[in-house]
């Protein structure tokens, strides 16, 4: 079994109907010679970052498909490019990891919820490190100085809200410890 | 009262430390790029649309292999220009 994808872009000028019905005879045609077709995602109307054809924008589809050859494949791409429709395609065979991510992008596992984690994720690490150290700044020379305990406050109040809070609490702790 | 702890934050500490890189689909476990997140994928540009190198994003070799792969991909879909200015 081979799983692959095609992307392509239709031009916007049609028609609602059209633009579905162009799509649609793709995945006719996939379907016919005997593929099975996994998801078909409609992405939607996009701005282009560089004019095609002297379009702006074109309406995104993608379609994931598996069989057991890749005989269509050559059909396929010579039927996109003849077609007058189609402004750009691109056809890739996808590896297991890519089958992987489309099922979890499509069971919402992926999606712009992990890209957020993922980017606070890093900025955690980011940031962590530097919580960190300004604590152990903080905390290393203990026994002096209210001039430290704010200058790390201010740091905090510069990071994030969410971990102002958590912060300021051992070093009232620390305070009542001395 | 200018204590020893004081001075010490006159200068800044951090000045002259190099922050660890490291290759974030390996650290957390990324296996596949898609080259449909363009969002995505400008981490990894200049404010020109040129890739950045390994020497500034810290990515290992096989996921700077896939990074290149998915952002001439998704040029070629018009996701991403080729040649701008100003992109970030």
């Amino acid at each position: 079994m081979k799983n692959y994808e095609v992307t392509f872009i239709v031009d916007p000028v049609l028609s609602g109907d059209e633009i579905k019905a162009t799509a649609q005879t793709y995945v006719d045609q996939i379907k016919g010679e005997g593929f099975e077709i996994i998801h078909v995602d409609e992405m939607g109307l996009r701005t282009l970052a560089y004019p095609i054809n002297r379009r702006n924008s074109g309406v995104y589809f993608t379609v994931e498909f598996q069989g057991p050859n890749g005989e269509l494949i050559d059909k396929l791409e010579l039927a996109l490019r003849r077609d007058e429709r189609i402004m750009r395609f691109l056809c890739i065979k996808l590896d297991k990891y890519g089958v992987k991510y489309n099922e979890d992008k499509r069971n919402g596992l992926i999606g712009k919820v992990k890209k957020k984690e993922k980017k606070s994720r890093g900025n955690n690490q980011g940031k962590g490190p530097k919580g960190g150290n300004n604590q152990r700044r903080g905390g290393g020379p203990r026994s002096q100085a209210p001039a430290r305990s704010e200058a790390p406050a201010k740091v905090e109040k510069t990071e994030a809200p969410a971990k102002a809070a958590p912060a300021p609490t051992p070093a009232a702790a620390e305070k009542e410890e001395e | 009262m200018a204590s020893r702890d004081d001075i010490k934050f006159l200068s800044n500490p951090k000045i002259g430390q190099k922050r660890q890189k490291y290759c974030r689909f390996k650290k957390f476990g990324i296996k596949h790029i898609d080259y449909r997140d363009p969002d995505f994928l400008l981490q990894f540009v200049n404010g020109q649309g040129k890739i950045l190198p390994r020497r500034i994003t810290g990515n290992s070799l096989k996921y700077q292999r896939k990074v290149a792969t998915a952002i001439k991909r998704a040029r070629h879909l018009a996701m991403l220009p080729y040649v701008t200015d100003m992109l970030k």
